[in-house]
């Protein structure tokens, strides 16, 4: 072994930083303190549109309407909200399956991710993806991937595909705290230091991947200062507070851009609900008390709508009909979603080839499909 | 028509399509700085530099995932598998992403990217470096797969590959690297999903492809001249798509079929042709339909075992008057 190896730079002084930060400085910081009224309530909209879309959704489930999975974000809402709001023309996003959030932070219709969970034709997928794969590449969204840790070398791939094109921009890519302990995951934090990929990664970590508690499944509990072992700049910070996932993201962002440096950051937050909401055990490895703790003191809409009333953004009415109206329009989705037809079964087997759909002359010969 | 090596017809596709697509570079492990493990991209480094010829460290996974996700903006990397068992490092990159995120968003993604290396057995280096999953690929809806067994349609199905708009995987053959065929000078393209009848015959149908075909070849002369046996020699070339017309027209010309792939049999791409005959040509069938895969056990590494394992002229000579009998 060499002795040399214990010149290992520590790159904690960010996160240092961050951690002695009081509420108010990150209301403060630039790129918050430049948010017009009109801009602070639509990150208040997209919180809350979330989710009342998201309550919709379950109990479209329970009601059978929806099948498969259901990964809800309930509780997460300002790291997508937060994020998606610093997205400029060049920058794109990338998620796991828990995936909603994200979806309708970039500005996807409830329609058609309701209609998706419903298995409609009208779905962002036709309904042939599910709760897990939604994607709207035309606002720079990637999808929705259903194994975790899978997105990460496609996140890596997009940021990549931006500096071959000489474009200024990044790629952010979310994963959860399960994630991190996959090795594609670790693959690809290598990949991105050494060729300087201009990629952002974001650990949501909600404490548990699945049933299993961090404590359970990681042995290092920071799970940001992984990045350190790989050369990359990380930064953990708390994701209740949305105009602190901004402060933060933002540079992580920004660097990205300027520098194609990649980063990683770990944001803590907590999903009220199971992991799916298949998972009856939720209550079981973890508290009721710690449930309603959070809830209670760092739910993001209440958060949100604090600071919104205390600077004069929002009214206790305001706040009341933009509630109603989200619950409205996501109870049009589910009426949507439920009016609207499953695709014919000769969908099946389109979309499976880009020549076959598009019907190329010259390239479609043989058989593309096996059907008796 | 200038004789080239397998080798140098892969490199003068890759490059030829360089040189027309600003997106097409090349990553994988080995290809730049140390002109690839098989010397297949040598000299491409010098030529076209850093940032098309790109050197990966050993992370299947990572690199397969960049390249679907670049590929999404338009990126068109062709990636090298130093083996093509060195993909099941990289399987869920592979068989979930690249062959289904097309289907899962609803057609609104689509994955132009091509695998290429080698897959194949008989070099005598034991079971995990000698897989053909090309059955395995052709499984997946949403991919497609090309086995070129001779240096002329190495080129131009990897020009066809780069140019699909698909996830493309192109099986080499490391025994095929260096031998040579004629390939003419100027451009052309071998579209998939189109056979090729390497031998035409009248008494069977030997239906193959990759290096196979190649052995198939020797054993159909071998039949001719010492067996008096007219065999038809189809090359697929193209796994999926596949060319199912020109296989069923030549099995209802002939009534017998022997197929012959050094897949392992159990699932291999022989049981689906073998599918493909009783179901739509039924009636014109003279004999059980024959195959010669693989021997059905992970490879061997000793070379004399290995040679028996794999198909060689021998086997399929005496399949092939089995089935005559």
């Amino acid at each position: 072994m060499s002795l040399g190896m214990a010149t290992t730079q520590k790159k904690t002084a960010t996160a240092d930083k961050t951690k002695g930060a009081k509420q108010a400085d990150f209301v403060a910081a630039p790129v918050n303190a430049k948010l017009s009224t009109e801009e602070k309530l639509t990150l208040y909209r997209t919180i809350v549109g979330i989710r009342r879309f998201e309550e919709r959704s379950l109990q479209a489930y329970n009601q059978g309407k929806i099948g498969g999975f259901l990964h809800l974000y309930i509780g997460q809402e300002a790291v997508a909200a937060g994020i998606t709001s610093l997205m400029g023309p060049n920058d794109h996003i990338i998620t796991a399956y828990r995936d909603h959030g994200h979806a309708l932070a970039v500005g996807m219709s409830m329609n058609e991710c309701m209609a998706e969970m419903f298995g409609k034709h009208t779905g962002c997928s036709k309904g042939k993806g599910g709760s897990m794969h939604f994607f709207a590449p035309d606002k720079n969204f990637w999808g929705g991937h259903g194994i975790v840790a899978g997105q990460t070398p496609l996140g890596a791939g997009l940021a990549f595909a931006l500096k071959y094109k000489g474009l200024h921009g990044c790629c952010v890519c979310f994963l959860g705290d399960g994630a991190v302990n996959q090795g594609a995951f670790m693959e690809t934090l290598n990949l991105v230091s050494l060729w300087d990929i201009p990629v952002v990664f974001v650990i949501e970590n909600n404490g548990y991947s699945m049933g299993t508690s961090l404590e359970r499944s990681s042995a290092e509990k920071e799970l940001a200062s992984r990045a350190e072992g790989f050369g990359i700049e990380w930064e953990s910070c708390d994701g209740h507070d949305v105009f602190e996932v901004r402060e933060v993201a933002d540079r992580a962002m920004t660097r990205a851009r300027d520098s194609h440096k990649p980063f990683l950051l770990e944001i803590r937050t907590y999903r009220y609900r199971g992991h799916s909401v298949a998972d009856a055990n939720h209550e079981k490895y973890r508290t009721k008390e710690e449930i309603e703790e959070y809830k209670k003191n760092k739910d993001p809409i209440n958060v949100l709508k604090e600071q919104l009333l205390s600077d004069g953004t929002l009214t206790e009415d305001l706040a009341k009909e933009i509630s109603n109206e989200k619950k409205a329009e996501a109870d049009a989705s589910a009426k949507f979603a439920e009016d609207s037809p499953v695709a014919p079964r000769s969908e099946i087997q389109t979309d499976v080839y880009w020549e076959v759909d598009n019907d190329t002359e010259g390239r479609l010969k043989g058989s593309y499909f096996f059907n008796d | 028509m200038p004789r080239i090596t397998y080798r140098e017809a892969i490199k003068q596709a890759l490059s030829e399509e360089i040189e027309r697509d600003e997106n097409v570079c090349i990553m994988g492990e080995e290809v730049a700085q140390y002109n690839g493990a098989y010397k297949v991209t040598e000299g491409m480094w010098d030529k076209y530099g850093d940032k098309r010829i790109i050197d990966t460290p050993i992370s299947e996974a990572a690199f397969s995932g960049l390249a679907i996700g670049a590929s999404a903006l338009g990126i068109r990397p062709v990636i090298e598998m130093m083996f093509m068992s060195f993909s099941y490092v990289a399987f869920d990159q592979l068989f979930n992403n690249a062959s289904f995120c097309r289907y899962m968003s609803g057609g609104l993604m689509n994955v132009p990217i091509v695998v290429r290396g080698p897959a194949n057995g008989g070099t005598n280096v034991g079971a995990t470096h000698s897989h053909t999953p090309e059955n395995l690929v052709a499984n997946h809806p949403g991919l497609k797969v090309v086995c070129p067994s001779n240096a002329y349609d190495a080129k131009g199905l990897m020009k066809a590959a780069i140019r699909d708009n698909d996830p493309v995987f192109v099986m080499e053959n490391t025994l095929l690297y260096g031998q040579e065929w004629e390939v003419p000078e100027e451009e052309y393209i071998v579209e998939l999903g189109v056979a090729n009848i390497l031998k035409e015959g009248t008494d069977m149908t030997i239906v193959s492809h990759g290096r196979c075909a190649m052995i198939a070849l020797e054993a159909a002369k071998t039949l001719e001249e010492t067996h008096g046996i007219s065999a038809e020699l189809i090359d697929l070339r193209s796994i999926r798509p596949l060319d199912e017309e020109t296989i069923l027209e030549s099995v209802r010309k002939t009534g017998r079929a022997l197929l012959v792939e050094e897949n392992k049999p159990y699932c291999g791409v022989d049981a689906q042709i073998s599918h493909l005959i009783q179901y739509k040509a039924f009636d014109y069938l003279d004999a059980p339909i024959h195959r010669v895969s693989a021997i059905d056990a992970p490879q061997v590494y000793a070379k004399p075992l290995e040679d028996w394992q794999i198909p060689n002229e021998e086997r399929i000579i005496e399949r092939a008057l089995a089935l005559m009998e």
